[in-house]
């Protein structure tokens, strides 16, 4: 066995502590600026890490400024909107991938490699133009739409069902079962831990999606949060408390829900790189 | 578990259509959203078509006007070397960062997972972030000048500004690409490490020659993905250049130049259609050339193994003649 001496340890902890300082003391400094009071001091020389009277004060604030709690509540219905056309979408498309045999299945197949070939920034403007003439642009179904099956997502539920024993499904079969049958109450119970990725995976991507919806929204009513921060910083840079705040509001669910699910976020990493 | 038969006409009808009634809801979504703008995007790069008019063919005019175009080589310049100066630092920096959290130290899993959070939050918010923080009286500057030193003007000087932005696309994927390392590093065999440290081997060898051979193939793909990701830079540069790319737009990415032509209400739409063009190929040609590389330098380890394999033939068979 390789064993870890003590001076290796005390270097390795070391480096950690400072690497978690470069990775995570950005948020936190960021969190202590959205806490300070109007009357203290920002630009201090040293800087001072924690603010002197914390205060909600520039939450508030930053509702006032534009409809923050409106961008947060259209960011929600679009992010579980793409959570959910995605699962039903991929899991249904991956299910006939790996399992139905049916004339144009590799067809099929092929149309998902190809759509993975072609990034989404050499497309967005056919796809404006696209929403445009659908009469959509400026919604938030506009949005959705795009992204609401990923090909990337239904080539992962293609291999996670392919993964499964083919045995279960023959005893469905001999029982009479029909495909809908043995994908609902067989294979789908079986790929719960490639769904929770699929759905933490679709919900992150549309909740800090930029590109798109800054193109798409042109009305201020409908920003989702990333673009109205966009908006924000454009318009109120003289007070970084109040930015601060936005950006605070915006991250904080995520954080909470990767706090919660670590690992799924961690196998999709995994499940995504290897695809994708 | 025992399921009933399908007794329905309802059932039946849908048994016979089954395989497509699966595929319809994705395959229209792909078709739709990725498949058709795409040939539209290749069509229309040949049209001089504005937002509102259709616009008519025009052969390889865009791309002419492309060559002449001062904006697209700036951009190009930027794009490019951003694969150049991204791509090295999210190879070797989350590999190191790996190694580093590697060992099963208590509390080692909350290091993981704190490096991890820049990547669940979106770019918005951490360029947000790092704009606060490289702000001429933020908190670098801050820190800078209680040592007696700057201000550096980070977000004023076109250069720093472009390798601001590169720094937090590096700073953005450290913990996405660790995990992917950490992954591959579970994959060497122990058995391998304790050999060589039995051999006598100090840590940076057996780092050398038993880890780097182990983990290439990770590294081809970490270069690949994050090739492909560092030439179709929007969002960072965006906000924190701002939508016109800096002082006198000097850094706009091609991307950034894809968004400005083709959108408004007079948008350049063909024009905007070639540059996506242009995009595209490029960032497939960078894929096929990073794996083509690892491909290469893959076999030529391939190669050196086979070597091997024939010198211990060798060996076996002066053995056998001098038994």
């Amino acid at each position: 066995m390789l064993r870890t001496s003590g001076r290796e340890k005390v270097l390795r902890y070391a480096l950690m502590l400072l690497v978690l300082a470069l990775t995570v003391g950005p948020f936190l400094w960021q969190l202590s600026t959205s806490l300070k009071d109007t009357t203290e001091d920002i630009y201090t020389s040293p800087p001072r890490f924690l603010p002197q009277h914390p205060t909600g004060h520039n939450y508030a604030e930053v509702a006032d400024t534009i409809p923050v709690w409106d961008y947060a509540f259209n960011s929600l219905k679009v992010a579980t909107a793409a959570v959910l056309t995605n699962l039903v979408g991929a899991a249904m498309a991956g299910y006939a991938l790996a399992r139905l045999r049916f004339r144009g299945r590799r067809a099929a197949g092929l149309a998902f490699v190809l759509a993975l070939l072609v990034p989404v920034e050499s497309i967005v403007i056919a796809q404006l133009t696209l929403v445009r003439d659908l009469q959509l642009n400026n919604t938030l179904v506009a949005v959705v739409l795009p992204g609401s099956v990923s090909a990337l997502n239904v080539l992962l539920m293609r291999n996670a069902f392919a993964a499964l024993p083919y045995e279960t499904e023959e005893a469905a079969v001999i029982d009479g079962a029909n495909a809908w049958q043995r994908f609902l109450r067989i294979a789908l119970p079986s790929v719960r831990g490639t769904l929770a990725v699929v759905a933490i995976f679709a919900f992150m991507g549309a909740w800090d999606d930029f590109l798109w919806p800054l193109i798409v929204l042109s009305d201020q009513h409908r920003f989702t949060l990333t673009v109205g921060l966009n908006y924000l910083h454009g318009t109120f840079t003289q007070n970084p408390r109040l930015v601060a705040a936005g950006t605070v509001i915006a991250v904080a669910p995520l954080v909470v829900m990767f706090a919660c699910l670590q690992r799924y976020f961690f196998r999709g990493v995994g499940e995504g790189a290897v695809k994708g | 578990m025992k399921i009933p038969a399908v007794t329905t006409r309802a059932g039946r009808v849908l048994g016979a259509l089954g395989p497509w009634l699966f595929l319809l809801p994705a395959l229209a979504v792909v078709a739709v959203f990725s498949l058709y703008p795409f040939l539209t995007t290749a069509h229309q790069a040949f049209t001089d078509a504005r937002t509102l008019t259709p616009g008519r063919w025009t052969g390889l005019e865009n791309f002419r006007a492309m060559l002449d175009d001062e904006q697209f080589w700036t951009a190009l310049r930027n794009s490019a070397l951003y694969v150049l100066l991204v791509v090295p630092c999210t190879v070797l920096l989350p590999l190191l960062l790996a190694l580093l959290v590697r060992k099963q130290l208590p509390g080692v899993t909350f290091f993981r997972a704190a490096y991890y959070t820049p990547v669940v939050a979106s770019v918005v918010v951490v360029a947000l972030i790092w704009t606060w923080m490289l702000d001429d009286r933020g908190l670098v500057n801050g820190i800078l000048r209680a040592f007696g030193a700057g201000p550096v003007d980070f977000l004023g000087d076109a250069w720093l500004l472009l390798f601001s932005a590169m720094a937090l696309t590096v700073w953005k994927g450290l913990g996405y690409y660790m995990i992917i390392y950490l992954a591959a590093l579970g994959n060497v065999p122990r058995e391998l490490h304790e050999a060589a440290a039995v051999d006598g081997a100090g840590a940076l060898r057996r780092f050398l020659s038993v880890t780097l051979p182990a983990v290439r193939p990770t590294m081809v793909l970490v270069a690949a993905l994050s090739a492909v990701a560092a030439f179709k830079v929007f969002s960072e540069v965006y906000l924190m250049a701002g939508p016109t790319g800096g002082p006198a737009g000097q850094d706009t990415t091609l991307v950034m130049l894809v968004q400005r032509t083709g959108t408004g209400l007079n948008g350049r739409v063909g024009y905007s259609s070639a540059l996506s063009l242009v995009v595209f190929v490029i960032t497939l040609l960078l894929m096929l050339l990073v794996l083509r590389a690892g491909r290469v330098r893959g076999e030529a380890g391939h190669a050196r193994g086979d070597d091997s394999h024939a010198r211990h033939g060798h060996g076996r068979a002066r053995r056998e003649e001098r038994g």
